[in-house]
């Protein structure tokens, strides 16, 4: 992993990451460890107090019903929301593999998502949603079924999750179309030959090989949903109606910029950024083991 | 293929066909609704039809804004959305060049800590740290300015692993013949490695101009001012209307201009985009 051949120079080399390492250091991990470390204060209410209480935020934090409430809401939303976008990528990537006249056309016509801004995702699905002049939920009223995510949480949680796996489901097409298109022909034909059909080549061939990259995708898309979803949330519902939609990060945005509640906020950043760290030392362990086997 | 399974042919183009219409119906809805008059949008059923109102709405919002929400004009924020991505992708793009550079071709004391500096980035998105960058940026007088939008994103872990990945691959006979050459390191990397790197820089313009553009929360804790408004924070103040319906048809017009260039993007530079992709997350 090093180069044999390298310049020598005193000062070069740093100059060259200075840049690089001054806005690592001002903009991430400074303000990181600042959240860290205010997460161990108190302030009192009009923040001309502040006073160490070790772990009590988080103590706290765990004892609120709101916040478990909070974490439930987040794994319900992120598992429908990783699940239907892996499974409709999966789909489709399997459907198009199979086509050799066109891909290029279904490709491009199926990719667009993937480069509009989730909040822009929200407001195209609020506007098919709409209770009284949307398309869906006037043609759902026409089957005699009321839609109000202004009113329920489940509706509202449906809706985020439908808007948050639009715009996703390119992603995964993308990585698992590379995939399946990086097995080597021989290998289906021999299993074609051996009088295998469509469906068990998928079973048997292309679904293990694929495997790393379902892997992957699981684990981008956990972080996806976790966090990127965060405009999706904001323009669509705002985290109702009655916190029904209200995911860890939109909770951490609301207590700490609306409600002002900085220690809280700052123990809900450090338990968000626990879960992140978790999640790439996961993705990277793995990427490691598979160079190893190759 | 292998077997003639006509009609298994047949369901995966329905089935991809389906996928395709499934993903546009949205975008349709909202070209169709950006082409009529405020009068077609109030009462259910919205028109599946383009009007005749495309010219007019969309002067209308580029010129002025929306009027009910006494939006800036999209103009003004269509120019700073503009001049955002192009900061954040160049930008990320040169300090990521520089720093990869450094950590491939250079042995220095504290080179490793530099690299895992670097890669701690990737555990930290905006979300997490939210108030204490805020904080930073306040005290360092970046809110409402342009260097403000840009600065604190454009450090990118990503973007300096795919160059080191990239720059480990380059041949050392290279190195060596420049060496002998008498190029030093800068002419090096100028007359060589910047020429070699042509398709990486490309592939990641494309995703990271899709990441400036896109970017939501940052802009909108740091502008207060309506002259720094960028589009895809705009948009959700025009739909939040404290009473009755937003102005659907101007609202759809704006959001038609939001994410036409990061579309036109993708789709222009479709080659680039695919194989930056999934080289960067690999």
């Amino acid at each position: 992993m090093h180069k044999r051949v390298t310049f020598d120079h005193r000062f070069l080399p740093y100059l060259l990451v200075l840049p690089q390492m001054a806005i690592t250091l001002v903009f991430f991990i400074w303000p990181a460890s600042q959240a860290l470390w205010t997460s161990t204060m108190r302030e009192d209410a009009f923040g001309l107090r502040r006073e160490f209480v070790g772990l009590e935020n988080f103590e706290r934090l765990f004892a609120d019903p709101l916040y478990l409430e909070s974490f439930t809401t987040t794994l319900i939303f992120s598992a429908a929301v990783t699940f239907s976008v892996l499974f409709f990528g999966l789909l489709l990537a399997a459907m198009a593999d199979r086509i050799i006249r066109g891909i290029t056309t279904y490709r491009t016509l199926l990719i667009w998502p993937y480069a509009v801004a989730p909040v822009v995702a929200g407001v195209l699905w609020l506007f098919m949603f709409n209770p009284s002049v949307g398309i869906i939920a006037y043609s759902l009223r026409a089957f005699g079924f009321d839609w109000n995510h202004h009113l329920n949480g489940t509706h509202a949680l449906v809706l985020v999750i439908v808007a948050a796996t639009w715009k996703q489901v390119a992603y995964a097409f993308l990585f698992f179309l590379a995939a399946m298109q990086s097995i080597p022909k021989s290998l289906i034909e021999a299993a074609a030959i051996d009088g295998a059909g469509p469906w068990k080549r998928f079973r048997t061939i292309i679904f293990p090989l694929i495997a790393p990259t379902s892997f992957f995708l699981l684990v981008v898309t956990l972080v996806y949903s976790f966090f990127d979803t965060f405009p999706i949330i904001d323009a669509i519902t705002a985290g109702g109606p009655a916190r029904a939609t209200e995911i860890l990060v939109y909770k951490v945005y609301r207590d700490g910029f609306i409600a002002l509640d900085l220690g809280s906020s700052a123990a809900q950043s450090v338990i968000l950024m626990a879960i992140v760290i978790g999640l790439t030392v996961i993705q990277f362990r793995y990427i490691e083991n598979q160079v190893q086997y190759q | 293929m292998i077997e003639k399974t006509r009609w298994l042919d047949l369901l995966s183009h329905l089935i991809v066909i389906g996928g395709i219409a499934l993903v546009a119906f949205p975008l349709w809805l909202a070209f169709v609704a950006s082409t009529h008059g405020p009068g077609a949008l109030y009462r259910p059923p919205v028109p599946m039809w383009p009007g005749d109102q495309l010219l007019t709405n969309y002067a209308a919002v580029i010129g002025e804004g929306v009027a009910r929400v006494r939006s800036a004009p999209v103009s003004t924020m269509l120019f700073n959305s503009f001049v955002m991505a192009m900061a954040i992708a160049i930008g990320k793009i040169v300090i990521s060049l520089l720093s990869a550079f450094a950590i491939v071709y250079f042995r220095f004391p504290f080179r490793m800590l530099c690299f895992w500096t670097i890669f701690i980035t990737l555990m930290l998105p905006v979300e997490v740290r939210i108030l204490p960058t805020y904080q930073v940026a306040a005290d360092l007088n970046l809110l409402n300015s342009y260097t403000g939008l840009v600065l604190p994103i454009i450090a990118s872990a990503t973007a300096t692993f795919l160059f080191r990945q990239f720059f480990l691959t380059v041949p050392d006979e290279l190195t060596e013949a420049a060496r002998i050459d008498g190029a030093g390191p800068m002419k090096f990397f100028w007359d060589i490695l910047l020429p070699l790197s042509k398709v990486n820089i490309a592939a990641l313009f494309v995703i990271m101009f899709i990441y400036g553009w896109n970017q939501y929360l940052w802009p909108l804790l740091i502008t207060t001012g309506d002259s720094m408004t960028t589009i895809v924070m705009g948009i959700k103040r025009m739909v939040q209307v404290p009473d009755g319906q937003p102005p659907w048809h101007e609202v759809m017009a704006v959001t038609m201009l939001a994410l036409l260039p990061p579309v036109v993007v993708i789709v222009l530079m479709q080659r680039w985009f695919v194989k930056g992709l999934i080289e960067t997350e690999k």
